[in-house]
């Protein structure tokens, strides 16, 4: 998995590229939480180009979801394959996100 | 008659090399005509959930211990056992359901639910604690 990161005006938007699974999550975790650190508060992940995730992967977008919205922020995702969906649902984890069919719904909504 | 074939790895608690594996598990199930959901989803993220959980829980993270997959695929059904170097646990002792509301917002729990819940079938092999046994019928 590789991660290409740009801010669009406040919001910080990080395009996966590959799974993000038990293997990689730590790359994701530390990028966003160093763009935390800096000042970022909104953040979109796009998953465009990505096939799965594991309950790993789910468990560090809920951790950082939980630290941008206690500083007032969020964390809102965008452009899930139907397999994502499905994940979500199944987990009951599309009541948590905020999840738009685009990047610029994402951007949008903020 | 039904032609079953058989792929057997011995890896070592190394995070890095599970995808690797996942895709070699999905490929031979393509071969045998499994349906493009199962082959996105369902045996790519139970599998993945099943080595983690032998090379986290099961070895410690000791990447001196390792983990061994076996898996059969047939035009009928996938079925992999992963065997860890652990101490063993209950399966059936792991029940709790992330997907109440006060375990919503944790960041762990979910990876033998998914298991549990994209395979038709998740068991410990008899008279072993550290083999998990997964099961998928072909659809």
């Amino acid at each position: 998995m590789t991660l290409d990161a740009n801010l669009h005006g406040d919001v910080l938007v990080i395009a996966l590229h590959g799974q993000l699974i038990v293997g990689n999550r730590q790359a994701l975790k530390q990028r966003v939480l160093d763009d935390i650190e800096a000042g970022t508060r909104k953040v979109v992940v796009d998953f465009a180009n990505t096939g799965y995730i594991d309950s790993s992967g789910l468990g560090v977008l809920v951790s950082l979801a939980k630290r941008l919205r206690e500083l007032g922020g969020d964390l809102r995702l965008a452009n899930l394959n139907a397999d994502l969906r499905t994940l979500f649902e199944l987990t009951k984890l599309d009541s948590l996100f905020q999840i738009a069919d685009s990047r610029d719904q994402a951007l949008a909504s903020f | 008659m039904v032609s079953t074939s058989a792929l057997d790895f011995r890896i070592p608690s190394d995070l890095g090399q599970i995808e690797g594996i996942v895709a070699q598990v999905v490929h031979r199930c393509r071969e045998c005509r499994f349906d493009a959901r199962l082959l996105s989803l369902n045996v790519p993220v139970a599998l993945t959930e099943a080595i983690a959980n032998a090379m986290l829980r099961g070895n410690g993270e000791d990447v001196a211990k390792e983990v061994r997959i076996r898996a059969e695929v047939s035009e009928v059904r996938l079925v992999v056992e992963v065997e860890d170097e652990g101490e063993g646990f209950d399966l059936d002792a792991c029940a709790e359901d992330p997907t109440t509301p006060e375990n919503l917002a944790r960041e762990d729990g979910r990876g033998l639910f998914l298991m549990r819940t994209l395979m038709d079938e998740v068991v410990q092999v008899e008279g072993s604690s550290h083999v998990v046994r997964l099961t998928l019928r072909r659809r």
